[in-house]
């Protein structure tokens, strides 16, 4: 109990306070029911491990060899019964915590559609060396390490990579999903409040790596209407030249917009990483960077 | 054309006052340790006696040693990372640039697993399994030994990198693209590969040779039911050695055929699947932790139960949860990447499915509860370690299995949460397990005991230093912290991160004390003396012979009538009973054979070569490796014979080996 102890006693500091950026205060559906799922699976498998700790201590200081009262039973060494509830026990828990395991994968698939009465708004996800790309396809518009969603609407995301492997995730808003060149991932989230979150990447790419962040904002819907008019109205465009510009490795890019994106601009990106032609061409900048 | 492809001066860091500094420290202690060899004179006896030797016990001990090197290594990367971390936030960058860092926490993994742990376990194989089996040496006593002596050109590779070049910078399980020569066109993921490639065919020749051993080479009437369960669970480790690590090395072979010559199994170009890496990588990576943990478990069983006065609970469900955990780990691996997009029933199927392991897991934690149910337990450091591991590892198997559960593992998935997760589980099983079998079975190795105070101040700056090193990256996790960051941003973050920097140093004053512990056994080791070779009343066959062994092990080849024969030797033979006269017969031994340690020259010189294109070199290298082999191969003595003479003298010399 003394060790498991300190582990609560931190694991409630961090539910208290400190956390408010965490997985512990999500902001969307999808990381609510995670954060439910962490929680029933831990509740379920406390309720063995803290007696079996309990046991461990009983069992080790009453038998210690100084104290006479204890029976000495050295051949004590098998027991029919006892087996089956040492098997059963943890049998049962993995039962529970698996029946928990397989509804929530599928209750929580990525690419399973939020349902809901809005219209999900599609975002294509590009994760660059070393800043995030979102494109608006509907939208005609895209974003460098900001991510401005409205709030209450599913958001559809569609992610590759220009290159390494990336992990998309925002801690409030839940399920992370791999970025990987000349292939797509799927997962849909949703922020239900209006608020600042960080979104980061989880998975290392590189030098650049500790400063690949982002920032999703989540706006009331009619907000999020004024800022794709005035996103519209201001900014470069983004086109295979500027887009081969942009996928140049850099550092700490402070968040900026595109006005408009040339169409089928993702779709080239994905398949940038199959064809052998095209990605002579693409990766020419990442030849550049071997160069460094 | 370049006589030395790649090497120049460049690549020497001359311009890193941390690095050379580092490099200045190690290349001054080697100096220093081959000068006193030098000095002392001691040259011959190493030569003559361990580097050569082909004897499993020797080959156990220099692996130990490997690996207690390797720790310090090892750990003195994870001070740097945790004292960077408490420092690289808001805005500042700490002391540790981006391109030293990332070298950082590779080097640390691929130590800590591959030259730290996985010597440790094999080392304490190599001494007890023969020795529990009743036998006298290995199956293939040279191949041993050139299966340690390719773990130590891996070792030395690694080390090289710290002055010569650079290491990877792609964590230690580079992942392509990243790994590839279009993102990392540096020597770092060379020299990781070699020497991985290099000292992955040793393990695997350690993982042929134990299965040969313990297959075949049983003490008569030693049936598999009568194998004590370290013997069960080292078969079960290298069952999966045997299975696991040649897809390793098939894997480590694309990504080598990738940079060396421009195929393009994991490259972005050419549709090359970088998502094959990963999952190749982790069909090899998830058994590899039983690989390491297994035996750990045989270590605790044995030192439960022994230091119970018990014989194991449950013995037939040891070995069978042992088995079982050997098969359902390599239906496990895809947990490592739920977040990959796989579909929902592939993801189910595969949490479920680690959650399976964690039954056998569990019921080898409640046989050991039993084991110590009706027992006499003796609080010595073995059970220490063994108490801390039964409590630490129960948390630690607790937050895996909640990484199993898919939705759970979306949000933790490579945060902090994991970081901390591993090392409760590589900590409090692999690490525990390998000190309580240090402790326990040094005695045996050197004939006499570690000093005992300064083992219990080891293992509570362990425990207590791992905790509050540990439980703060949980919470850390849970607040959205992500692996493998050089610097951030979140200045809530930072009090937790100073908190496991402390936790470091308590950690470290752990390893202080173990270093003083052998000190002071070595110097007062008159007092620690253990004549009888069975200093803990052990159960097993290891306690019938002397302290240290002969190395022949057993004069007379032990017959085993029964589980832990030792034990029901002692308790049926009367105290005054006459010993009945032994027959002594001459026997054979292997010779001892320089082949491991000049074959082990050639590899690393052949890994040198590669890693830096010196292409004649390379060359040269492999047909020295293939000369010494085959000047082995037609070697005209192989055994030295040891007379009924010899024996009988050691006998009279140890009145120890009790006839079974």
């Amino acid at each position: 109990m003394r060790y498991i102890a300190p582990a609560l006693a931190l694991t409630s500091a961090a539910t208290l306070g400190g956390c408010s950026e965490g997985v512990l205060n999500p902001q969307g559906p999808i990381a609510l029911a995670e954060r439910q799922i962490l929680f029933n699976s831990l509740g379920i498998m406390l309720a063995i491990v803290i007696p079996t700790i309990l046991a461990t201590f009983g069992v080790a200081i009453w038998f210690r060899s100084s104290n006479r009262r204890a029976v000495y039973m050295p051949d004590f060494a098998y027991s029919g019964r006892l087996e089956l509830i040492v098997w059963s026990i943890p049998a049962m828990t993995v039962l529970l915590v698996g029946g928990v395991a397989w509804v929530g994968a599928h209750d929580l698939d990525p690419r399973k559609a939020i349902t809901s009465a809005v219209k999900p708004v599609t975002v294509q996800v590009v994760s660059l060396d070393w800043k995030w790309l979102f494109i608006y396809p509907d939208q005609g518009i895209a974003s460098v390490n900001r991510l401005t969603v409205p709030v209450g609407t599913p958001i559809s995301f569609e992610l590759t990579s220009s290159g390494v492997m990336n992990s998309f995730f925002v801690p409030q808003l839940g399920t992370q999903i791999y970025t990987m060149s000349g292939m797509v991932t799927h997962v849909q989230l949703q922020a239900d409040h209006p608020g600042t979150y960080p979104g980061l990447s989880a998975q290392f790419s590189g030098d650049g790596f500790a400063d690949m962040r982002f920032s999703v904002d989540a706006v009331p819907a009619d907000e999020f209407a004024g800022w794709v008019t005035a996103t519209r109205s201001t900014g470069p465009t983004l086109d295979a030249r500027t887009y081969a510009d942009l996928a140049k490795p850099s550092e700490r890019v402070s968040p900026f917009t595109y006005r408009a994106v040339a169409s089928d601009l993702f779709n080239r990106i994905v398949m940038s990483g199959t064809t052998p032609d095209e990605t002579s061409q693409s990766t020419c900048s990442q030849s550049q960077r071997a160069e460094q | 054309m370049n006589l030395l492809g790649k090497l120049d001066w460049s690549a020497i860091p001359f311009n890193q006052p941390i690095i050379m500094g580092a490099s200045g420290f190690m290349i001054l202690g080697v100096v220093f340790v081959l000068a006193l060899i030098t000095f002392k004179g001691y040259w011959p006896y190493l030569w003559r006696e361990w580097l050569t030797s082909v004897d499993h016990k020797r080959i156990g001990v220099m692996y130990c040693v490997l690996a207690l090197v390797m720790m310090l290594r090892g750990f003195a990367d994870a001070i740097m990372m945790r004292a960077q971390q408490a420092v690289a936030a808001g805005g500042a960058h700490g002391y540790l640039p981006p391109e030293h860092f990332d070298q950082i926490f590779s080097a640390h993994g691929t130590i800590m697993i591959f030259f730290m742990a996985m010597p440790f376990m094999i080392g304490l194989m190599n001494f007890a399994v023969p020795l529990q089996l009743g036998v006298r040496d290995v199956a293939f006593p040279t191949l041993n030994s050139v299966s340690l002596w390719l773990t130590a050109s891996g070792i030395l590779l690694v080390n090289i990198s710290l002055v010569v070049g650079e290491f990877a910078k792609t964590g230690w399980v580079a992942y392509p693209p990243l790994s590839e020569l279009q993102f990392s066109p540096g020597v770092g993921v060379d020299y990781y590969l070699w020497a991985l490639q290099i000292s992955g065919i040793g393990t695997l020749m350690t993982g042929i040779n134990f299965v040969a051993t313990i297959l075949k080479m049983r003490a008569p009437g030693m049936g598999y039911m009568r194998m004590p369960v370290f013997c069960w669970t080292a078969l079960a480790t290298n069952l999966l050695i045997v299975a696991a690590f040649p897809v390793l090395t098939a894997t480590f072979a694309m990504l080598l055929l990738d940079r060396y010559l421009g195929f393009h199994f994991f490259t972005l170009a050419g549709q090359g699947n970088q998502m094959m890496y990963v999952s190749l990588f982790w069909v090899w990576g998830h058994p590899e932790v039983y690989i390491l943990v297994l035996p750990a478990f045989g270590i605790f069983s044995e030192v439960i139960s022994t230091f119970s006065g018990k014989a194991l609970f449950g013995y037939r469900s040891m070995v069978a949860a042992t088995m079982a955990i050997c098969i359902l780990s390599f239906l496990v691996w895809l947990h490592h990447f739920f977040t990959m997009g796989a579909t929902a029933d592939v993801n189910g199927f595969f949490g479920v499915m680690t959650m399976i392991i964690a039954v056998p897991t569990g019921v080898k934690v409640f046989n050991w509860l039993f084991t110590m149910y009706g027992g006499r337990v003796r609080f010595t450091v073995p059970v220490l370690w063994s108490l801390g591991f039964m409590v630490t590892f129960v948390i630690g198997g607790m937050t895996g299995v909640l990484m199993a559960v898919p939705p759970a593992d979306f949000q933790v998935h490579n945060s902090l949460f994991l970081v901390a997760h591993f090392h409760n589980v590589i900590i409090g099983g692999v690490v525990f397990g390998a000190m309580a079998g240090y402790n326990y079975w040094f005695p045996k190795a050197f004939g006499f005991r570690l000093d005992e105070r300064w083992g219990r101040a080891s293992f509570w700056c362990w425990l207590i230093g791992f905790y509050i090193a540990f439980m703060p990256l949980y919470v850390l996790g849970l607040m959205g912290m992500t692996r493998r960051m050089q610097h951030y941003d979140n200045l809530s973050w930072q009090p937790w991160l100073v908190a496991a920097a402390v936790g470091a140093l308590v950690i470290l004053a752990g390893i202080v004390c173990q270093i003083v512990q052998l000190i002071v056994s070595i110097r007062t080791r008159e007092k620690h003396r253990d004549v009888t070779g069975d200093p803990w009343n052990g159960r097993t066959l290891e306690w019938s012979t002397a302290s240290p062994p002969p190395a022949w092990n057993f004069a007379v080849l032990p017959h085993v009538t029964e589980r832990d024969s030792y034990w029901s030797r002692k308790r049926s033979a009367k105290a005054n009973a006459p010993a009945t006269p032994r027959k002594y017969e001459p026997i054979e031994m292997p010779r001892n054979s320089p082949t491991g340690f000049i074959n082990a020259f050639f590899a690393v010189v052949t890994g040198f070569a590669l890693i830096w294109h010196i292409w004649w070199m390379a060359a040269l290298g492999v047909f020295g490796a293939l000369v010494t082999i085959l000047f082995f191969t037609f070697r005209q003595q192989e055994e030295v014979e040891i007379s009924a003479e010899q024996l009988a003298q050691f006998d009279r010399a140890h009145h120890t080996e009790v006839a079974i």
